[in-house]
């Protein structure tokens, strides 16, 4: 299998990498960067824990080819904190919420939380709900994640 | 787990992916097309797929959603999100909105409340069969396989539950189609019903791909619905049901009515119009009992008849309703 050299643009800075064409995006990231915020679940888009943004669109990372992020800029949660790995306010909600217990889902909720917010300024409840639909959570049963989400959205909308 | 390996290549246009599956055909080597590869990547990490040769035509078409002789034109990439979000089709088909100013939508200016939102399709949208489309799209995956995920992708893929070949169906879409002929290539349009062929299979030659997906645009007095039993939000579903429901354009009487059904069958199917009458309920029981759907282990054969008679008299309901606005 022929491996090749591409241009991974990844939170802002640029990786050479080498991949073979079978290589998810997934993949790359957690095992040739070492990026431990994207994570594998399910390996059939379902579960969400993958979750990065692709041009700033959520997209699974265990569904997108590496080869296929090529010219894109990838972002992980890492890359959404701020110098000396300051929290996002996004993050500081769930912290502050309890919504993040063995926080392997996190990262996905998120990003996926995070673009919702940007698209539709203060999303209702039910929408937030929509949104995250395709992430799992095994510990907060949901109930403190749609509430962080709220109050980032709450934030947002008054900034 | 793992995919199995495979070669890579993008194609930078159709005639080129064409080429490369006439090519691999010749060789008798598995090709698949790469689309949003929401249903291929799964199954290639499941290893339900061992193609040789992935041919990735995202990079073949940048062309946006327009409007043509009161077809609306999604090339075969089209994003399921940008069905969903009807701001973005409007913004891409000015022609449309003026299509509606000339019918005389009175809810033309309800236009612009939705923008931005995850939204819901107006009951009286000016994109009306379009309106089918964004409201069984909100039924499609989850966010992240809404933005990558396409059209003609779906069509493709010839899932029997698929949401997206049921409202085909239902609004008489068709797909335009382009392979090898001779030494050169053609195209060809071939209506929904006519694509599908049975188990994710479809009516195409292997060298054939869809790069357009056309759908009649909404008439006047028309109404739509589109109703899925589902057991998890974003799942497979286990029965949906679309319907198009025209009222005659004078007399508002009930003049024809299209109804899909996914998920009873092989492949999403049509009932027969025949089978249609003014009362609902008796429709639907018609429909129903012509049905067979199979067992699995998600629902029962004689369940998923019964969905199918409660959902096509629901959906026929709510597009009547819908229409007499």
């Amino acid at each position: 299998m022929s491996k090749r050299q591409v241009v991974l643009g990844v939170n802002g800075r640029d990786h050479e990498v080498w991949i073979t064409p079978s290589d998810t995006l997934l993949d790359v990231l957690h095992d040739e960067l070492g990026l431990a915020d994207v994570r594998y679940g399910c390996g059939e888009g379902v579960c969400g824990t993958c979750t990065v943004l692709l041009d700033g669109e959520p997209v699974n990372g265990c569904l997108t080819l590496a080869v296929q992020a090529a010219g894109h800029q990838v972002t992980t949660l890492r890359g959404l904190m701020g110098l000396g790995e300051a929290m996002h306010p996004l993050q500081e909600c769930f912290l502050r919420r309890g919504a993040s217990q063995c926080g392997f889902c996190t990262p996905g909720m998120i990003l996926t939380a995070l673009d919702l917010v940007h698209r539709t300024g203060r999303p209702t409840r039910e929408e937030i709900r929509y949104a995250l639909v395709g992430n799992l959570c095994r510990c907060t049963g949901y109930t403190k994640i749609l509430d962080a989400v709220e109050e980032y959205a709450d934030q947002a909308a008054g900034s | 787990m793992v995919a199995p390996a495979f070669e890579y290549v993008a194609a930078g246009s159709y005639e080129e992916a064409v080429r490369l599956l006439a090519a691999s055909a010749e060789r008798d080597q598995e090709a698949k097309v790469l689309a949003g590869g929401q249903s291929l990547m799964p199954m290639l990490n499941l290893r339900l797929a061992h193609p040789e040769l992935l041919i990735d035509i995202n990079p073949a078409d940048q062309r946006q959603p327009s409007i043509t002789r009161e077809m609306l034109r999604l090339p075969a990439l089209t994003r399921h999100r940008v069905l969903l979000e009807h701001d973005l089709v409007r913004q891409h088909c000015p022609l449309l909105a003026e299509a509606v100013r000339h019918v005389g939508n009175v809810r033309v200016r309800n236009r612009g409340t939705i923008a931005g939102s995850l939204a819901h399709a107006d009951p009286t949208s000016e994109i009306g069969c379009c309106a089918l489309f964004a409201e069984a799209i909100r039924y499609v995956g989850n966010v992240r396989v809404r933005n990558r995920g396409t059209i003609a992708g779906s069509l493709a893929h010839a899932d029997p539950t698929s949401e997206i070949g049921c409202c085909a169906l239902a609004t008489g879409a068709r797909v335009v189609v382009r392979g090898p002929a001779g030494n050169g290539q053609s195209e060809r349009t071939v209506p929904a019903s006519e694509l599908f062929a049975g188990y994710w299979s479809t009516t195409l030659d292997p060298a054939e791909i869809i790069t357009d997906v056309l759908i009649p645009a909404a008439r006047p007095r028309q109404g739509w619905s589109f109703q899925e039993m589902v057991r998890r939000t974003s799942d497979f579903a286990i029965v949906a049901v679309g319907v198009i429901f025209n009222l005659a354009e004078r007399s508002g009487a009930p003049a024809s009515a299209t109804v899909a059904l996914a998920g009873v069958a092989d492949r999403v199917v049509l009932a027969d119009p025949e089978l249609l009458n003014d009362d609902p309920d008796e429709s639907a029981a018609r429909i129903a009992e012509t049905l067979d759907p199979p067992d699995d282990v998600h629902a029962s054969g004689a369940y998923r008849r019964r969905l199918a008679r409660v959902l096509t008299a629901r959906a026929l309901r709510e597009a009547s309703a819908r229409a007499a606005v």
